[in-house]
């Protein structure tokens, strides 16, 4: 039993769940749960009328697998109800099947593959558990590594299967990998595909193909001291890969604090304010400036205010970064475009930027390869600490993409050294995957399930900011019948509600727009007003969209009830008590210039002007009192109780 | 009466009748001039003034004692009334002109050294008032937010740079964000209302909810040609004017998500963008007018300098026909 189930046993359900939706009992979950042939009690299934909001698994520690996954009493129904629907969405990733109906028909293998086959069935069954029926995500990408191609039979497994999942503890890969580098090269743009042509191979072929590279390996390690799980090189990915991966690291060092140690990451908790640099420190800016891909010259007329935030003139970088991208070693070309879509400002909506970066890293870890003499995990880390602080000179990191970056190394520092390269890199797959079927897309639709609730017939609906879980609620709402009227409140200079007018008025809701002024006048009609936010603190203050505080100071002043939506990976520990002390400034031409109305257009020729100072605030912080509840997949809370779920269900060895 | 040119403007006959009541001065004419929601109709006004004794109600700031005797036969006093009636708008006028001095110069007082002030859009006493306090050599920043949809902010913002005042321009979104840094905010206003509210540009409820929230003082600069004699009732629709919207969206931008002929009935969609925002007395901290510096809740008091009792409730009467 591990600590946390200890811990989570003793909690009682009723006390906790106040605000919760309803209290599953979560002692249920105490028990080895691959015993559990059903899944039901489980199941987060926001179909069902039971929500569980105790979704949490118990964590993937190896010893602790060793002890309770003794039985291969394994569920099989969930497996196979998975396999039936998975929705496959962007990315289109092959779920684990195969995977796991490998894993099912493990007869007797020793107990280091065991080890892993039942880690990584862990985490299918949680999988599975966690998403109902309805909500079967799609899993891992099929490139995660050759095991997992070569392992994937559609049809079921054989023993050739059996025995290829019995071998990562010798990382055989090597010569595995080497003879479909090729193969895999092609895998990196056309995954699916590629893959399902790979299964096609026969079993003496594979077995053949394996028995190589075994010998290679055994041949290579006698050579150099290969750490087992280190061996193999996973494929597509050109040597010279490897040398740029062993530079890149001296980002981890200055590298923004992104806690690219696991030591430091108590520590880093206490600096998580810190992932921007205080941009008054000169000697930090210059260190920073040293290691920058990004040529960002600094924005002249700074507003004192901000002097510890970054700013850049813009326009600049982006041609830059665009004339770099092939020559880019360090950088995976995945992760190069989500930092040009980031620059570009064609990403801009906060789950949007997560779920890109994510699947830039997985895409990234598939081609990843370890070099010499390093360890995986430790090289790892320090090259998604450089890709992050890449990321963070295109845009500085939002809250969310923050906490899944803490995610991925604490789940990379966890990697069981048993395991071979392939199956640390497919399990890392998975478990990004994972993170973002359940954190993101699964969140939101049990957001929704919830926040619909809140909607009764003649209602009028106040949203400001187009957050995209809002959209879905509305548009949720209606598609149930309610009959009810949507006030969206826009904003220069990004108009952001634009585009969401559009969207629901072809849906066919009644829109009224109107721009922040007129909120005022506004709000007398008002019944709910339903925010998005890019984060809760721990405070209970909502750090959103800049604007969210005005609407619901007026909101309060007319007795109008505040919703904020928001997924629960997006609460933070950290507190702030205004919106200076942490914040993004955009573009200063964007307050100066107003687009498609040449009569205002003032202020043309001054921003060379000394005095004048623009100042464009991306966010601010929305004091607790004017939000009367948050709705997230833990169910509906007050403000005040985002640091309770940042502390019960967010400490580091529940992260999945 | 037949000489007068003056057109009748409004179109509720706002006319006291001789027997009910005496007839206006022209002092009162010109009080009920001033009131910029609902002016009268000097015409019919007029026509009543010979029936009746003239008798001087209100001692204004207008200060037209001659408007007081009418003794004279029909034309001549008719001559003497437009004259005094001429004389007393062109006095409005002046005052209208020359009421930012005497607001400005009270600038000195309220502005003091390292002050940050905020503003929101552009209002021709709010400027004054803070370049009288930069000729005093008092240093203060100002945040100026820009006042969407006009967006007047802008021109605040240049002509405050022209003259070296330390300006920030930032959006109206980041009002809320920005005014824990901020000592005062000072606005000018449309009207005041009699409780001591004020009608404003859109968006200064907001930023008086903030300032609120915050406890900064929140000052509003007013002409005493602002204040009006009524207490506001449901204000926010009422004595509000709602613009195009095409200053927010353009015309064709929606026309092809719009679909009217489907016979739905009502459009799905409506732009709402008003001019006017109302902000309640208890938000507002001062009101700095030419008569120097008032609580929102004496305002009422100066109505009686600038109105006369009888022309606050303008009431709708016969006219008689002469």
């Amino acid at each position: 039993m591990d600590s946390r189930r200890a811990s989570r046993a003793v909690i009682d359900p009723k006390v906790r769940h106040v605000g919760f939706v309803t209290p599953n009992a979560p002692p249920d979950r105490a028990q080895s749960f691959p015993q559990e042939s059903n899944s039901s009690p489980l199941s987060a299934s926001p179909a069902s009328n039971t929500l569980s909001p105790v979704m949490i698994p118990p964590p993937r520690h190896p010893s602790e697998n060793l002890t309770t996954f003794r039985t291969a009493a394994i569920p099989v129904p969930e497996q196979t109800r998975l396999r039936a629907e998975s929705v496959v969405f962007e990315g289109s990733y092959d779920p684990t099947e195969s995977l796991s109906s490998s894993s099912f028909q493990t007869q007797s293998p020793p107990a280091s593959s065991r080890l892993f086959v039942d880690e990584e069935f862990s985490e299918e069954s949680w999988l599975h558990r966690n998403n109902s029926a309805k909500f079967a995500s799609s899993s891992p990408a099929p490139g995660c590594g050759f095991n997992l191609t070569s392992v994937k039979e559609v049809s079921g497994g054989d023993s050739t299967v059996i025995s290829e999942v019995k071998k990562p503890a010798e990382a055989s890969a090597n010569e595995k990998n080497e003879a479909s580098n090729d193969r895999s090269k092609n895998a990196l743009p056309s995954g699916p595909s590629s893959k399902s042509l790979k299964a096609k191979t026969t079993k003496s072929e594979r077995r053949a193909l394996q028995e190589s590279q075994r010998a290679a390996k055994a041949a290579a390690k006698a050579q150099g001291n290969k750490p087992a799980p280190a061996a193999s090189s996973k494929a597509a990915k050109q040597p010279s890969q490897k040398k740029d991966a062993s530079i890149a690291p001296p980002s981890a060092a200055a590298s923004e604090k992104k806690g690219t140690d696991r030591p430091s990451e108590r520590e880093r908790k206490k600096d998580a304010p810190a992932p921007r640099m205080q941009f008054d420190d000169k000697s930090r800016v210059e260190k920073a400036k040293k290691r920058a891909l990004v040529n960002q010259t600094e924005a002249r007329n700074r507003v004192e205010y901000f002097r510890h935030l970054p700013q850049y003139e813009y326009g600049t970088q982006l041609p830059d970064l665009q004339s770099k991208l092939f020559q880019l070693d360090p950088m995976h070309p995945a992760v190069h475009k989500v930092g040009l879509q980031y620059l570009a400002g064609d990403v801009t909506e906060d789950n949007g930027r997560c779920i890109a970066m994510l699947q830039a890293f997985s895409e990234a870890i598939r081609d990843y390869t370890t070099p010499d003499e390093k360890v995986i995990t430790r090289d790892l880390t320090a090259k998604i600490g450089s890709y992050v602080s890449f990321l963070i000179e295109c845009r500085p990191l939002s809250t969310s993409m923050g906490n899944a970056i803490r995610f991925l190394k604490s789940r990379i520092v966890k990697l069981p050294l048993t395991l071979s390269e392939s199956e640390a890199k497919a399990s890392l797959c998975s478990d990004i995957d994972r993170f973002i079927n359940e954190k993101i897309i699964l969140a939101d639709k049990v957001i929704v399930r919830h926040a619909t609730t809140k909607i009764r017939d003649g209602d009028v609906i106040l949203t400001y900011g187009a957050p995209s879980v809002v959209e879905m609620i509305l548009t949720h709402a209606h598609e149930l019948g309610k009959q009810f009227r949507v006030v969206i409140v826009d904003s220069r200079p990004n108009l952001e509600g634009q585009s969401l007018l559009r969207r629901l008025v072809t849906k066919g809701l009644k829109c009224t727009y109107t721009h922040l002024n007129a909120v005022s006048y506004i709000m007398h009609e008002v019944s709910r007003v339903f925010l998005g936010a890019s984060s809760i603190l721990s405070n209970g203050i909502v750090y959103s969209r800049v604007g969210t505080a005005s609407v619901a100071m007026v909101a309060h002043a007319f007795c109008v009830p505040v919703l904020v939506c928001c997924e629960a990976y997006k609460f933070h520990e950290r507190v702030q008590l205004d919106s200076i002390c942490f914040n993004e400034l955009g573009d200063p031409n964007d307050v100066a210039k107003v687009p498609g109305r040449r009569d205002v257009n003032y202020l043309d020729s001054l921003d060379k002007k000394e005095n004048l100072q623009l100042l464009n605030l991306m966010y601010d912080a929305t004091p607790s009192d004017y939000i009367s509840m948050v709705v997230t997949d833990y169910g509906m809370i007050p403000p005040t109780s985002v640091p309770v779920i940042v502390r019960e269900y967010r400490q580091e060895q529940l992260w999945i | 009466m037949v000489g007068l040119n003056l057109s009748a403007v409004s179109d509720d006959d706002d006319d006291t009748g001789p027997d009910d009541h005496p007839v206006l001065s022209a002092a009162a004419v010109a009080a009920a001039s001033r009131s910029t929601l609902r002016p009268p109709s000097l015409q019919t006004l007029l026509e009543d003034m010979p029936d009746s004794a003239t008798v001087p109600h209100t001692s204004s700031s207008g200060g037209d004692s001659e408007g007081k005797s009418k003794s004279a036969d029909k034309s001549s006093r008719s001559r003497k009334l437009k004259h005094d009636v001429i004389e007393a708008v062109n006095e409005l006028i002046q005052d209208i002109d020359t009421c930012h001095e005497q607001i400005t110069e009270q600038a000195v007082e309220h502005i003091h050294h390292n002050e940050v002030i905020l503003t929101l859009g552009s209002s021709r006493t709010v400027l004054q008032f803070l370049c009288a306090a930069r000729e005093k050599k008092r240093s203060f920043r100002v945040f100026v937010a820009e006042g969407a949809p006009r967006y007047q902010g802008h021109l605040l913002a240049k002509e405050l740079v022209a003259r070296g005042l330390q300006t920030t321009l930032i959006t109206d979104l980041a009002v809320f964000a920005m005014i824990s840094q901020v000592n005062m905010v000072i606005v000018g206003a449309h009207a005041v209302m009699a409780n001591g509210g004020v009608i404003a540009p859109v968006g200064l409820n907001m930023v008086a909810l903030a300032a609120k929230r915050h406890a900064v003082p929140f000052v509003v600069l007013a002409g005493s040609h602002n204040l009006c004699p009524l207490y506001p009732h449901n204000p926010e629709v009422l004595l509000n004017e709602l613009r195009s919207p095409k200053e927010l969206l353009d015309f064709g931008e929606f026309s092809d998500c719009m679909d009217f002929r489907s016979g739905l009935g009502s459009p799905l969609l409506h732009v709402v963008n008003p001019s006017f925002d109302y902000v309640p007395p208890k938000l507002v901290s001062l009101f700095i007018t030419d008569t120097g510096g008032h609580n929102p809740s004496y305002m009422y008091r100066l109505i009686a300098d600038y109105y006369s009792a009888d022309d606050l409730v303008l009431q709708r009467k016969a006219v008689p026909s002469n």
